[in-house]
């Protein structure tokens, strides 16, 4: 009887169980013990274990999801005293986002990337940045030949600027390359990670030919004064050591209609974003009467990026 | 009762392996403890790494691959090379090359054990491994040659250890193993070998943004690479399993051996003509990778002095084994075959890996050399591996040995 029950739990309850036992059962041990575990507390480290065996972010039910939120929102308020709002909003119906950039217009502020690093909570020790801004001498047009670490008064005599980020490609190397599925495009266009999925084995940073993708060597560190708190699952949550993470064009901003942190901030007007799906979108106007082009097309990547000249 | 003669047989079967290892001569047993040292010295190493991340490591987000995947790369080699054994004696019924195949196999799980050993040290996330495992997570098969290498490396494993331990098993109960039993498995282990390495170069073969890498050539050069550095380190081990056992191995078996390391080097110098034609007789902008290995670029040039000492010696190497001058004593052969193995192993390790991440798509150029906490962790593993070996290898010789003797006598 008890053998043909144990072959009928399936993989979720038995791990849901197994969560719940250890989870109820490791704090009583560690509070016999000493009171505080090895994670600041032992609430704390429950909450750790339960998030050990939460299954992949695509798999889960609505109410898994509900729970695994909460639990990171109570971890960060442990931790760093913190209240969080982390979103789960999924794609919307008839979106699909695209990006086109006027390379006549940037003059290499790059209001855009300090925007991109405060929203998106990017590692402030190891300085990441998703968006790169390269410095180009005319007659070039590929962003390898250019400057991406120029420090001097900006716009240059006899150059250009050309920003790269993740193109969210429609069809990603990264995504083909992942051994566990920890990355996808979901059906608005956008390619995310689900971090706490991801094992760290970069080979989706080795796929992408636009360098799109970062890594986190260390354990990521914001100052508590600017973290931003308004996040998303898929999107600006915090990082942890050994995780793989990329621009997601902003989806807690995006999926709540609003454009992204980097169109927000550029004085020049260069960053367009908007609903390719949308005939009357600023990003179809652009496309549609504007000469543009991409990068790397030969590669079949099917960017979602587009530059422009005015 | 059948079942448990088999079950006792079984049971004195380990407790016979621990004994004959752990007794020995003096030598043999400061050898041990040295491999524990390497081993304790790994262990340190990923501590640190485990506490700090792999922020300890000289990777970045440009080289986002270093030591560990070179030296993955170059032992999935070795590990295929245990074929070039397992062909001859069990397809061609090579009586000479049959006593010693035991030795290639042991080679190969111990080459396997350092492969997964070295790309497990390379996770990000080693405690979230379980996600690739099929039913509890999620393996992205066939889409990833990721997912196809962890099948095929672990397939592998599996076929070199279950073979020649059931052979073994049943020299140890003086029985003469059941061909129907283990035959099947050979020859799926001749094809898979020859998949290890394939899918191994597909991981980079399969990837466009990396020109250096997306080349056809990269799946048979690596085969004829790994079949004559495998060889010559399997060779290196059955000098010393000549030297310091009594299991002798006939002049025959080197021969043999080096006509097979011979002509897979030359195979291999042949390819890596061709590709350095490519590269260089009309450049192009996929050709920096190439430059920046053989010349350097923008200055970065740490790679040039070891590619060249690769090929230099890779090429002497080859030519002293071909030319085979001390004809009598084999044993002179072993500084030949060190060359050839350490030459291969630059060539195909770091100098393969790190220009195909250099320049980065975006264009930057940076230079990568093994921090020391790297350096202490690829110590330990292959501390691992030669212990893996011995271990395995000494029962195994010994029980092989007694089992001739009792046929003979």
């Amino acid at each position: 009887m008890a053998t043909d029950d144990s072959k009928k739990m399936t993989r979720r309850t038995f791990l849901k169980t197994a969560a719940a036992t250890t989870a109820a059962a490791s704090p009583m041990a560690l509070a016999g013990c000493k009171g505080k575990g090895l994670l600041g507390s032992t609430e704390a480290f429950a909450l750790e274990f339960q998030e050990y065996f939460k299954s992949h972010y695509r798999l889960m039910t609505e109410k898994e999801r509900k729970k695994t939120v909460e639990r990171l929102e109570r971890l960060t308020k442990i931790s760093q005293d913190l209240d969080i709002d982390i979103d789960t909003t999924g794609p919307q119906e008839n979106v699909l986002y695209g990006y086109a950039f006027n390379v006549t217009r940037c003059e290499g502020y790059m209001e855009c990337v300090k925007a991109c690093v405060k929203e998106n909570n990017l590692d402030r020790k190891s300085n990441t940045q998703y968006i790169r801004i390269f410095e180009m001498e005319h007659g070039r047009m590929s962003p390898d030949q250019g400057d991406g670490k120029y420090f001097h008064e900006v716009p240059k005599e006899g150059h250009f600027y050309m920003g790269v980020q993740c193109f969210q490609c429609d069809n990603p190397p990264c995504v083909k390359a992942c051994p566990t599925k920890a990355t996808w495009r979901e059906p608005d266009g956008l390619v995310v990670v689900d971090y706490d999925w991801c094992i760290g084995c970069r080979y989706c940073m080795a796929a992408c030919p636009y360098w799109g993708r970062r890594f986190n060597w260390n354990t990521p560190e914001v100052p508590k004064k600017e973290i931003n708190t308004r996040q998303h699952y898929l999107g600006n949550r915090m990082r942890g050591r050994g995780m793989m993470e990329k621009c997601t064009f902003c989806i807690q901003r995006s999926r709540k209609g609003k454009v992204t942190a980097c169109v927000e901030a550029c004085p020049t007007g260069a960053r367009v974003f908007g609903n390719l799906l949308d005939p009357d979108s600023e990003i179809r106007f652009v496309l549609e009467n504007k000469k543009v082009y991409r990068l790397k097309e030969d590669l079949g990547t099917d960017p979602k990026f587009w530059y422009f000249i005015d | 009762m059948k079942k448990n003669t088999l079950l006792t047989n079984l049971f004195s079967f380990v407790k016979d392996a621990l004994i004959w290892n752990l007794s020995g001569s003096l030598l043999y047993q400061v050898f041990l403890c040295g491999l524990v040292c390497l081993m304790l010295t790994g262990v340190y190493g990923y501590v640190i790494q485990f506490r700090t991340g792999l922020a300890a490591t000289n990777m970045s987000n440009i080289v986002s691959w270093g030591f560990y995947i070179s030296n993955f790369t170059f032992l999935v080699g070795v590990a295929a090379a245990a074929v070039m054994l397992i062909l001859p004696s069990y397809v061609f019924k090579d009586k000479d090359l049959h006593k010693v195949v035991i030795i290639g196999e042991v080679v190969a799980v111990g080459a396997l054990v350092m492969c997964m050993t070295f790309v497990f040290v390379d996770l990000g996330r080693p405690l979230q491994f379980w996600h690739l495992i099929p039913g509890i997570g999620q393996l992205n098969f066939p889409s990833s040659l990721l997912s196809w290498d962890i099948i095929v490396l672990n397939g592998y494993l599996a076929l070199n250890a279950l073979v020649p331990a059931y052979i073994v098993f049943c020299h140890y109960r003086g029985k003469e193993p059941v061909g129907k039993y283990y035959k099947p498995f050979v020859f799926l282990s001749i094809g898979w070998a020859v998949a290890i390495h394939m899918v191994t170069a597909f991981l980079y073969q399969g990837l466009p943004a990396r020109p250096f890498w997306n080349n056809p050539l990269m799946g048979p050069r690596f085969l004829a690479s790994a079949f004559a550095a495998g060889p010559a380190i399997i060779c290196l081990v059955l000098h010393i399993v000549n030297a310091a056992t009594d299991y002798k191995i006939d002049t025959k078996i080197f021969n043999k051996l080096r006509i097979i390391i011979v002509s897979a080097a030359i195979i291999n110098l042949l390819m890596l003509f061709s590709e350095i034609f490519k590269e260089f007789y009309f450049p192009t902008h996929h050709s920096l990778s190439a430059v920046y290995l053989f010349f350097g670029l923008d200055g970065h040039d740490s790679l040039v002095p070891w590619i060249w000492t690769a090929i230099s010696i890779n090429l002497l190497g080859t030519v002293i084994l071909a030319v085979n001058p001390f004809k009598k004593n084999q044993i002179f052969l072993l500084p030949a075959l060190v060359l050839l193995i350490v030459g291969i192993w630059i060539e195909k390790g770091i100098g393969l890996i790190v220009p195909g991440l250099v320049p980065s798509p975006m264009g930057e150029i940076i230079s990568y050399a093994p921090s020391s906490v790297e350096l202490m962790i690829t110590c330990g593993v292959v501390g691992l591996g030669m212990f893996v070996i011995t271990v395995l290898l000494k029962p195994a010789l010994i029980i092989e040995q007694r089992y001739e003797q009792e046929r003979s006598g």
